[in-house]
């Protein structure tokens, strides 16, 4: 009896599509639990049919991105009783993507977004060149260090409100990653880059909320990288304007 | 739907409003002291170059600033776009140009 008052209450969003609807489970709570260990409990103990994405267990790879009690989060990071409300749990799949079945999200349109920014690497010279080193104290590689680490998890893409009501704005990895690659030195894309995020879906749609530094779990800023290119399109559009 | 050249064009006009905004409270305080009548304002703008381009450019500034501002409103909170989106852009635009060219107008040279 002890140990059923111990229950999480568990509301999983199932379905295919646009179409589903939230299902409950009573999962056992246990000692340090996270929400990937309560996901796996209910495929593994009470519907094998869940569908659902993990991989590393370890918060390295990023695919086990879904929304918990309506924030975007890590579940293999997140342990149950920092997040759970009344022991209940709401997990849906990531915002502002297609769901392709429970709490699986159709990531395609997140990445085609990264190839729309340009935001993939632009060589500076072959295999056959010597390597040319990296200054890693200049202030400029410090500023691509400083983002980096991104993984692609899309954590920031499902916290992000503009593409909430803007399902084309290439959104905040795909610009942290150009904005990245813009302070390069082994990137020759400059052009190309300030030309794809200066477009219709770009860098400019941003009202700089700032959800996406807010959830990032790798504690990246995107949202300041992203005033970064807002800043040097305005500086290169001027520059661009004299010179003609 | 908001490209460099929208972003910029808010911007900039955003910068010129920041003076005039500023220019236009102070005034407004000044004048209002002793009392207000219409007399006493056309006095002030009629036939006056200076209020004629100070106010002629606030109008300018103010319809590119909302026209653009109300863009990104109307795709974000009501779903609209393509051509009626365009048509909403220059119909607000055109709209508070020609009404505030007309207040301008109707203060300085009617």
């Amino acid at each position: 009896m002890a140990a059923e008052a111990q229950n999480l209450k568990v509301s999983v969003w199932r379905g295919t599509g646009d179409t589903g609807d939230f299902e409950t489970f009573e999962v056992p709570s246990r000692e340090s639990q996270t929400v990937l260990d309560v996901v796996s409990w209910i495929q593994q103990e009470a519907d094998p049919t869940l569908t659902y994405r993990f991989a590393c267990r370890v918060g390295m790879c990023g695919s086990c991105a879904m929304m918990v009690n309506g924030i975007p989060r890590w579940t293999c990071r997140t342990h149950v009783k920092k997040v759970s409300d009344n022991n209940t749990l709401r997990i849906e799949p990531l915002r502002n993507m297609p769901v392709i079945k429970d709490l699986v999200a159709d990531m395609d349109p997140f990445f085609d977004k990264w190839v729309s920014a340009e935001a993939l690497h632009h060589p500076t010279s072959t295999r056959d060149d010597a390597i040319a080193p990296v200054d890693a104290t200049t202030p400029q590689r410090q500023t691509a260090d400083a983002g980096i680490e991104c993984i692609n998890c899309g954590i920031c893409y499902a916290a992000c409100d503009t593409v909430a009501g803007n399902p084309d704005y290439l959104a905040p990895s795909a610009l942290l990653r150009a904005w990245t690659l813009l302070n390069d030195t082994k990137d020759w894309g400059r052009g190309a880059i300030l030309d794809a995020v200066s477009g219709a879906g770009g860098c400019h749609n941003c009202h700089s909320m700032g959800s996406c530094t807010r959830y990032c779990p790798n504690e990246l800023d995107p949202m300041s990288a992203i005033a970064g290119l807002k800043r040097e399109t305005f500086r290169h559009a001027l520059r661009r304007k004299r010179d003609a | 739907m908001l490209d460099l050249k929208l972003y910029m064009a808010q911007r900039l006009t955003a910068l010129l409003m920041a003076p005039l905004v500023i220019g236009h409270i102070a005034v407004m305080i000044y004048a209002i002291q002793g009392g207000l009548s219409a007399a006493e304002i056309l006095g002030r703008t009629q036939g006056s170059v200076f209020w004629f381009a100070f106010y002629g450019l606030f109008v300018l500034a103010v319809s590119v600033h909302a026209a653009i501002g109300l863009r990104v409103i109307a795709h974000e909170w009501a779903g609209l776009k393509g051509r009626a989106l365009t048509g909403l852009t220059w119909g607000v635009g055109l709209g508070l140009l020609l009404m505030g060219a007309r207040a301008v107008w109707a203060v300085t040279w009617a």
